[in-house]
């Protein structure tokens, strides 16, 4: 008899387009939270799998924060056109703008917070009851709990004491009026499983992710592009080094390594024999032990 | 080094603090160099807070702070690390009596349960229970890690004792498969690298067993099972006939010209093509997640099966469970409940609470007016239209339902169907 086994990045796979089929199926408003870093581009080509040769039949949602990434915004407005998908946008500096955040102030003023007030807002607005987000359980420990469904209570707000126990492959998306749930379908995936499927499937990504030269600025000990959302402190110069980024948040806080890796075995060689973890360089998750668990009772991704 | 081609195993640990299973997965996850430098200087800034002499391994799985706080874990945290040879996923489940559900939860989907057991305690009543879930939640492989041998000078008597009488025990289990390893995961014997200190012991390393243990016969390839989650139409031009049904197979291999039969419907047609993403398969079977295209047109929707012609699941209203209780109100006769089983969802009717698992001894306790919260019983239901089914003890997708609240929406039980 065949030996009928899959591999790991197969069966991850399978996993993933399963819980991404049940979200269109168990949900009537569900989107795509996209924010233009590598697992959300993951998870969107698990999307169009899931659904070809249909177009996926949800639309992407991105939060932006105005402080993103410029290769950021140009490679999220060409995929939504290849894929000929809706794209929604919530603008944090409207959310801004109308008194409905009130922006951090200081040479560390991050817009990270703020983007929870633009994101339930924006998910009120269009009704959304699932919201599909990249999020892995591996990233950091207040994730390690986290269901694929998770219920968010009618202020967006997750209470880990009472999330719901999911068994086999049964995912219970019931919900009351005005509850919605965030989805996470590559929950199970590592951040080792993310670069070796999309060198396996030869996924497109932004530049960001591959070594580059880019004018930098040393603080607290992550190194952090220079641009015009940030200010020098005093004692900081800008440095031109040899970078790419692990992840892809907001300018202002997502850190850089210094790196030579400029294709996807070298970042997979690279990754393999590196130390830290990749939140490590967000500045974000350094305010307190406990950041991530707070913002995500708050109603963050 | 070579990634691709790597096999999945979910294993599940349950254990309390004092067990060291904390300890254990902390030691697997270090000497497996799956924890960052970032992590490890997190934990050792911990405990040097916490005044301890050495780095405490167990803080690399502490939780929430709710959970700090108390000192307890209270839900089941995942795990990740991954060997040149395997990925593992760990469901790290609390041992408490009070968390059988979480037990249960973490057992649903693991090829394999490692038990722990304390080389100075020797089996307790938790032991049964964790024995006893692991093998009613049907998972194949368990291996036993007999830990704390440094505390009892290594010696082999007290391991083959704890062996002996846990295989007497055994009997009563429906375990296919059980190993037994001596370890000190505090110390690291035998836990990544075989250890120096028991030359007597010449089994593999709990991680050499991991890494080795035969998972690929664990899923049912023989019967098909097929339940549809979403019917792919696109509407454009250019696929303008495309019909496929989209779903995950749950067992069997299915070929391209096989014969199939639909459920409900009892129609039968040909499988036309078997394909993801526009690339055609010439066989699928579980786990994928594939798209089905048949050769007639035939009226199928979301809750429907197809399965071959001469080989089909038990159909039925009134069905026999085993179930979990998960939630604070007790189960009670005669209650409405929601019912979701693979790809369909249905209103039910408990009819009858037939006994009560004592999980410490497998004993049953009859005449039971409800089942409380992380009660395992046997119940009988009567759903409101026909389910296509197996026992759970043949398929794990197909013989399994959880039971949701008609109220709260909450998901209250887990089912298997006897």
């Amino acid at each position: 008899m065949n030996n009928y086994i899959v591999n790991h990045l197969r069966e991850l796979e399978s996993e993933a387009i399963f819980v991404i089929r049940e979200i269109s199926a168990q949900f009537e408003n569900p989107v795509l939270l996209f924010s233009g870093g590598k697992d959300s581009i993951l998870l969107v080509h698990l999307a169009k799998k899931a659904f070809y040769p249909a177009k996926i039949p949800f639309p992407l949602v991105h939060i932006d924060t105005g402080n993103n990434f410029p290769e950021t915004i140009s490679f999220r407005d060409d995929l939504v056109n290849k894929l000929g998908v809706r794209l929604i946008v919530g603008s944090v500096q409207e959310s801004i703008d109308k008194g409905r955040a009130k922006e951090e102030t200081g040479s560390d003023a991050s817009r990270n917070s703020l983007q929870i007030v633009t994101l339930l807002d924006t998910l009120d607005e269009y009704k959304v009851d699932a919201a599909l987000g990249g999020a892995r359980r591996d990233e950091e420990k207040a994730r390690a709990k986290e269901r694929f469904f998770s219920h968010r209570d009618e202020f967006g707000q997750w209470d880990p004491k009472n999330q719901r126990p999911e068994l086999w492959n049964l995912f219970n998306g019931r919900k009351n009026f005005g509850e919605h749930f965030r989805v996470f379908p590559i929950s199970n995936w590592t951040e080792m499983d993310v670069w070796e499927y999309i060198k396996l499937e030869n996924i497109d990504l932004p530049s960001l992710y591959f070594s580059h030269q880019r004018d930098c600025i040393v603080r607290n000990g992550v190194i952090l592009a220079n641009s015009k959302f940030i200010k020098l402190k005093e004692g900081e110069k800008v440095v031109n080094m040899t970078v790419r980024f692990r992840t892809c948040g907001d300018m202002p806080i997502t850190g850089a390594i210094e790196s030579e890796a400029d294709d996807l075995t070298k970042i997979i060689k690279e990754i393999a024999t590196t130390r830290v973890t990749e939140r490590g360089g967000r500045a974000d998750d350094k305010r307190a032990e406990t950041a991530m668990e707070d913002r995500k009772k708050q109603g963050y991704f | 080094m070579q990634y691709k081609d790597k096999e999945l195993l979910r294993f599940t640990t349950a254990g309390s603090v004092d067990d060291g299973k904390s300890t254990l997965i902390g030691r697997l996850l270090y000497d497996s160099k799956s924890v960052y430098q970032d992590q490890l200087d997190a934990v050792e800034e911990s405990s040097n807070t916490k005044g301890f002499d050495y780095i405490d391994l167990s803080l690399l799985t502490d939780g929430l702070k709710s959970e700090r706080e108390q000192g307890i874990t209270i839900d089941v945290a995942y795990r990740y690390f991954a060997t040149p040879k395997r990925k593992f996923i760990v469901a790290d489940t609390p041992g408490h009596i009070q968390y059988t559900r979480n037990m249960v939860t973490g057992a649903s989907t693991a090829n394999l349960a490692i038990i722990l057991i304390d080389a100075r305690k020797g089996m307790l009543e938790q032991t049964h229970r964790h024995s006893f879930i692991a093998s009613l939640l049907r998972i194949p492989h368990a291996i036993v890690c007999v830990n704390k041998m440094d505390l009892v000078d290594y010696s082999e008597e007290v391991f083959n004792k704890i062996v002996d009488d846990y295989k007497a025990f055994a009997t009563k289990l429906e375990i296919i498969d059980i190993q037994f390893v001596p370890i000190s995961a505090l110390k690291g014997d035998n836990v990544v690298n075989k250890s120096k200190n028991m030359n007597w012991y010449k089994g593999g390393s709990l991680m050499y067993r991991l890494e080795n243990v035969h998972i690929s016969s664990d899923k049912n390839h023989i019967d098909c099972r097929f339940p549809i989650q979403a019917v792919i139409r696109p509407q454009t031009i250019e696929h303008q006939d495309f019909r496929g049904f989209a779903g995950r197979i749950d067992g069997g291999v299915f070929k391209t010209g096989d014969s199939v039969k639909i459920l409900p419907s009892g129609f039968i047609s040909k499988i036309k093509t078997l394909e993801l993403n526009g690339e055609r398969l010439s066989e699928a079977f579980a786990p994928m997640s594939i798209t089905m295209t048949l050769e007639d047109e035939i009226d199928i929707s979301r809750g429907d099966m197809i399965v071959r012609e001469n080989n089909s699941p038990e159909v039925g209203q009134d069905l026999e469970v085993l179930v979990t209780w998960m939630n604070i109100n007790p189960l009670l006769a005669r209650t409405k409940v929601i019912i979701k089983h693979t790809t369909n969802e249905c209103v039910a009717m408990v009819k009858e609470l037939r006994y009560k698992i004592d999980i410490n001894t497998l004993h049953r306790v009859v005449d039971i007016e409800k089942l409380q919260m992380n009660d395992i019983g046997r119940i009988s239901i009567r759903t409101s239209k026909p389910l296509f089914f197996d026992t759970y003890k043949k398929n794990r997708q197909t013989g399994s339902i959880i039971i949701i609240d008609e109220q709260t929406n909450e998901t209250i039980g887990a089912g298997m169907f006897i």
